[in-house]
């Protein structure tokens, strides 16, 4: 019985890519979705990585890291100068999983050499090395000639399209949440859940939280690397430290530890600024609003009562258990 | 001299810094969140003296008490509607919402103001002082002591005051200030009250400067000045001094003999250094874990 909820927990989020991705090819096939709403597929997709593997960090390992859009970067340009390089020698097919898989190891790399010092930090002052590191990143790529600079960097072969990006999102979806439910995912929710328990059980906390940390960038690499052959330019501007707290809304929102949550709050709060986008000026008033609110009502103890009336999942329960009025429910609660 | 001089300016930028992360090391060391939002409460200073003084053109005397009293009461209807209903959230919670608070006054701003730099009005009227090859600008004078005023006065403060005691009693054991017949919630919001009048100290000397203000102009600034807390330890006040000072020589020292475009990342590399060595800060406690 146990078991089962587990593997439909599971499903629902692959479910949730799934359908996305049938929606979107209906969509288009059938010429019902307009250019607006196919430029949004990328840019959704690429807020799922990010969110589902930040949450690996933040959500089951338990550390604020504020760098995300750093080794995003690292993977976006290692990606992008990777296909330009070989942009005449290979076909796009055989170009962009090499260029993804570059723009993946060499996040992962630079995630090694922060994280070793790094990770002996922790709580607040693992978050400000982060974010210091995401912004030596931007500095150091604006300087630099072979990123193009502060004008950033053109040329790249616009090989990302949808197809790949959901393909890429269920990879990282299903990678990260098998990750969390195998022994050394479990060993990542002990350190969070008590670092001085785990450690006397005989897990390898350094390790742990390196591996959690260099999974987690080498995804937000592979999401630099889909964002940077999406658009024709990429420039470091992109990602400071602003991206890299827009990443940890979506996670923060979305509940910590939820994968399912990451996703929709990655694609709701990509929508939710673009269809404000007639109201002009007064979008981001609004988009700010509504984040201080959800933060309120979900977690404040005075909006208890009108949580409980937004809870899809409660009421869904209750209208089964009032079908069903089984024992095996009750016992369950 | 010309190493004498981007010293003094370093100093003045520190001094800077120092008073914003007063703000920060203050309301974390009470509220135990980090107040994303309070590099933007500098911007609404300045914008406060901006338009006291150029809009409305009030006198410059007028317009700074006017502008810490707008700022202080900001600070405190923040407090109040944003965060208090979080008091007993998860920490990550609170700082989505002062996230979406700084956002929330940023826009704010670019609605009113637009996004068109405004220029600061000249309320700093200090002449340069010349000591033979050294010319010291007038507006680090005024920034360099005023800073030390208010920081002499915020120490004694603290050290000193009944309610200096209590914020002291609240930042290291809320419920047993509680018990002990405090005021907690007044307490916050003192403290938050303090920190935007800092704020707005910050804000005035930052325009003077700079000369240009916009809608974003807080939040570098508030970002280094986070920086510099955790630099001196974050929670303690004579480490949020130390540490903004010493960013700020840092800075002006790489930009004058390193390289400008990359003096950000040498600062934070330096802090990257310290925190290796010293895992708490340069004056922060450590706390030994309990099992």
């Amino acid at each position: 019985m146990k078991k089962k909820i587990v593997f439909k927990e599971k499903y629902i989020s692959y479910l949730i890519i799934v359908v996305m991705f049938a929606a979107a090819v209906v969509m288009i096939r059938t010429g019902t979705a307009s250019r607006k709403l196919q430029s949004w597929l990328v840019p959704i997709c690429i807020n799922i990585i990010l969110a589902v593997s930040l949450n690996l960090t933040v959500g089951f390992l338990g550390e604020l890291t504020l760098g995300h859009a750093g080794f995003m970067s690292v993977g976006a340009y290692a990606g992008c100068i990777f296909s330009q390089a070989v942009q005449n020698v290979m076909p796009a097919a055989v170009r962009f999983p090499l260029a993804i898989l570059v723009g993946g190891l060499s996040a992962a790399l630079f995630s090694v050499i922060i994280g070793v010092p790094v990770l002996r930090l922790k709580g607040d002052y693992l978050a400000i090395v982060t974010l210091a590191f995401g912004e030596i990143v931007k500095s150091i790529i604006i300087n630099l000639n072979i990123t193009g600079g502060a004008a950033g960097l053109r040329g790249t072969p616009q090989d990302s399209n949808y197809i790949w990006a959901f393909a890429l999102t269920l990879v990282t979806v299903v990678v990260i949440t098998n990750l969390t439910e195998s022994g050394q995912g479990r060993a990542i929710k002990a350190i969070r859940d008590n670092r001085i328990a785990a450690e006397a059980s005989g897990i390898d906390v350094t390790y742990y939280r390196l591996m959690a940390f260099v999974i987690a960038a080498f995804f937000a690499g592979v999401a630099g690397v889909l964002y940077g052959h999406n658009y024709s330019i990429t420039s470091a501007g992109t990602f400071d430290y602003n991206k890299s707290i827009e990443i940890l809304v979506l996670v923060v929102l979305g509940g910590l530890g939820s994968i399912r949550g990451s996703i929709i709050a990655a694609t709701l709060l990509y929508i939710l600024p673009e269809v404000l986008r007639d109201l002009q000026d007064y979008r981001m008033i609004i988009y700010s609003v509504v984040l201080i609110l959800i933060m309120i009502i979900n977690s404040s103890e005075q909006f208890s009562s009108v949580k409980e009336l937004l809870d899809i999942r409660k009421a869904f329960r209750k209208l089964f258990s009032e079908k069903q009025k089984g024992e095996a429910l009750n016992d369950q609660e | 001299m010309d190493f004498l001089s981007t010293l003094i300016s370093g100093l003045s930028l520190g001094s800077i810094y120092a008073l914003i992360a007063l703000g920060y090391t203050m309301v974390y060391g009470i509220a135990k969140m980090l107040n994303f939002a309070h590099g933007d409460i500098i911007m609404v200073a300045a914008f406060t003296v901006y338009v006291f003084a150029t809009v409305l053109k009030l006198p410059a005397a007028a317009t700074i008490p006017l502008a810490v009293l707008f700022c202080m009461l900001l600070g405190v209807t923040i407090e109040r509607i944003a965060y208090k209903p979080l008091r007993k959230a998860p920490p990550l919670s609170v700082l989505i919402t002062a996230i979406g608070v700084s956002y929330f006054l940023q826009n704010l701003a670019l609605l009113i103001f637009g996004s068109n730099q405004k220029s600061f009005p000249k309320i700093i009227n200090i002449p340069a002082l010349k000591l033979g090859q050294l010319t010291i600008k007038g507006e680090s004078i005024a920034t360099l002591s005023v800073s030390i005023v208010i920081m002499l006065a915020l120490t004694l403060f603290i050290s000193r005051s009944k309610m200096g005691k209590a914020m002291r009693a609240v930042s290291e054991d809320k419920e047993a200030a509680e018990l002990m017949g405090i005021n907690v919630n007044q307490t916050i919001s003192v403290t938050f009250a303090i920190g935007s009048a800092l704020a707005v100290a910050a804000g005035v000397f930052y325009g003077a400067t700079y000369n240009f203000i916009g809608p974003y102009t807080g939040s570098m600034p508030g970002i280094k000045a986070f920086v510099a807390a955790v630099f001196g330890g974050i929670g303690s006040i004579p480490g949020a001094m130390l540490g903004g000072i010493l960013l700020g020589v840092i800075e002006n020292l790489s930009k004058a003999y390193i390289s400008t475009e990359l003096s950000d990342a040498i600062v934070f590399a330096v802090l990257i250094i310290i925190l290796y060595v010293k895992p708490t800060g340069l004056l922060g406690r450590k706390t030994n874990e309990k099992v």
